[in-house]
């Protein structure tokens, strides 16, 4: 139970959403920090708690699923079993993405799946590849660990950890952002593919950007594209990457305003603060970088699932979580059902609604 | 209400887009162009056929650009630098970025303009000092938007045309290049 939570996360991970609003149905947090952040041992025991009274068979490791004369048949760590429906709640973060680049044999590559903590590098220093919520939270731990940190940084998702003194996250959830639905969105595909924004749950609710970044020593450079003679080359492209990164957000905010009728100027957030001169060639050959750590995103694992409803691109094939095959379900991906589909907070809407199709088929 | 024509087609655009989807050979292009030494530091290249949608294209009618370098690098003149074409490329990219963005989110342009700086150190290629690269430093973009949009919007059309632009990803991105002898 909770097992990616409990085995497959960094030590310093916290929730990207406050504890008010990490909720399951009839299972509220109840503790003495509502606008605090779960680290994993709470969220772990936060699941253990709302399991309490639900009959969870735990410990099985499923190794595949595949159809059957009226289901699916499943081998599991404890042996066979059928079931007539499957809901697929592995999570859309099973695996790291990699891209496929060839770096010199010297070069330690890690993903976030491999790292626990800064004390696992040695003193050289860190390219961090990939500035959404993952890279900015590994790039700031590890340069503060005094090792210095390379950021290459492509398209991304820049979000204040609070507005007008709320969490970011409130005016999601409270202006209906996150209730936006996957059937009413126009590029369904983009909105699934969308990063996770630049956010960390800490108990200052601090803001997390690149400002942030470059100010703790962080170097940036533009996406890693390519390398060359032993050499990473990042994209020139920096500049505007965050240009449309401060866009968005801006666009964000006006809106969430106008949602609360709110006129009077809100705090400035500078935009940001890119290098005059980034640096767009890194020879990996000269000692400087010793670990290469792939923050470039994360994707499902269905390597198990022997059904046909995976497309070419490793994607499952699903109608707001209703998979393209009788009786197969999918839950807690992104934007699923709505935005809030991959927060804990949305899981309570989406399983009511597929649980719903689920039995009127039985 | 009034329509918003900026001149682009941009429903042609969209449903290409929609059609590719699923026949991505059909968006394989092959861009041609080819060059004739004429004398000294002077050369003509000619455009004329392309490949794409499955076949052979061909423009409606010849290019044909002339090259060569200022009298300041001891040439004749005879037409624009090799690397003054690459703002060229950039700034014509940008700009038909600037009013397909635009067209499609409904903002009517009146007057875009722009001008492309490339700041270049020619120590590179005279060979002066091998850590001075032969290629731009940096190039600077300004455009001069007049529209009926938000000065936030026009920024938001600019980074969209940049986020689009296939001139702005060659020059902004490594490509690999094969040069060989027939």
């Amino acid at each position: 139970m909770a097992n990616s939570w409990r085995r497959e996360r960094w030590d310093s991970l916290r929730l990207l959403t406050p504890n008010w609003l990490s909720r399951l149905p009839g299972h509220a947090y109840d503790g003495p920090d509502p606008d605090g952040y779960m680290t994993m041992g709470e969220v772990v025991e936060f699941i253990e708690h709302f399991a309490q009274g639900i009959k969870v068979r735990t410990g099985v490791e499923v190794t595949s699923v595949g159809p059957a004369d009226s289901g699916y048949q499943l081998a599991t760590s404890q042996g066979p079993l059928t079931a007539r429906t499957v809901v697929l709640a592995g999570g859309a973060y099973n695996r790291a993405t990699v891209p496929p680049l060839v770096l010199p044999p010297q070069i330690r590559q890690m993903t976030p799946l491999d790292y626990r903590g800064p004390g696992d590098l040695d003193q050289a220093g860190v390219l961090v590849v990939g500035a959404s919520a993952t890279g900015v939270q590994l790039a700031a731990e590890i340069q503060r660990s005094g090792r210095q940190v390379t950021l290459a940084v492509g398209e991304h998702v820049r979000l204040p950890r609070l507005h007008r003194g709320r969490d970011v996250l409130w005016w999601m959830h409270e202006s209906g952002v996150w209730d936006e639905r996957w059937d009413r969105i126009d590029d369904l595909d983009r909105a699934r593919r969308l990063p996770s924004p630049q956010l960390a749950g800490t108990p200052e609710r601090s803001t997390l950007d690149l400002n942030t970044l470059t100010a703790l020593g962080v170097e940036l450079v533009g996406r890693f594209a390519l390398v060359r003679d032993g050499a990473a080359l990042f994209s020139g492209g920096l500049r505007n990457v965050c240009s449309l990164a401060d866009l968005k957000m801006r666009r964000l905010l006006t809106a969430f305003d106008e949602w609360a009728g709110v006129t009077a100027p809100a705090e400035e957030i500078a935009p940001t603060a890119v290098p005059p001169a980034a640096r767009l060639k890194i020879d990996l050959n000269r000692g400087e970088i010793g670990t290469v750590l792939w923050a470039t995103g994360f994707r499902p694992d269905y390597s198990w699932l022997h059904v046909p409803v995976v497309d070419p691109k490793g994607r499952l094939r699903h109608e707001g979580g209703v998979v393209d095959a009788p009786g197969l379900y999918a839950l807690g991906l992104p934007m699923l059902r709505r935005r809030r589909s991959s927060f804990i907070n949305g899981i309570e809407d989406d399983a009511r609604a597929i649980v719903d199709h689920l039995a009127a088929g039985l | 209400m009034t329509t918003v024509d900026n001149g682009v087609n941009v429903q042609a655009l969209l449903d290409a887009r929609e059609a590719l989807r699923s026949a991505p050979e059909a968006a394989q292009f092959t861009w041609r162009a080819s060059a004739k030494w004429q004398n000294g530091v002077h050369s003509t290249a000619t455009v004329e056929k392309f490949f794409g949608l499955g076949q052979e294209q061909t423009h409606k009618s010849e290019s044909v650009f002339s090259a060569d370098h200022p009298e300041v690098f001891a040439a004749a003149d005879q037409g624009i630098t090799p690397i003054e074409y690459l703002l060229v490329g950039l700034a014509s990219c940008l700009t038909a970025g600037v009013a397909s963005v635009a067209q499609n989110r409904g903002i009517q342009l009146r007057s875009v303009e722009s001008t492309v700086e490339g700041a270049h150190d020619i120590r590179g290629i005279l060979g002066v000092d091998s850590d001075v690269r032969n290629g731009y430093n940096d190039i600077k973009v300004t455009f001069n938007i007049d529209a009926d949009a938000s000065k936030e919007e026009i920024e938001a059309l600019v980074a969209q045309s940049q986020k689009r632009s296939a001139v702005y990803d060659a020059l902004t991105n490594p490509t690999n290049i094969t040069v060989e002898v027939a």
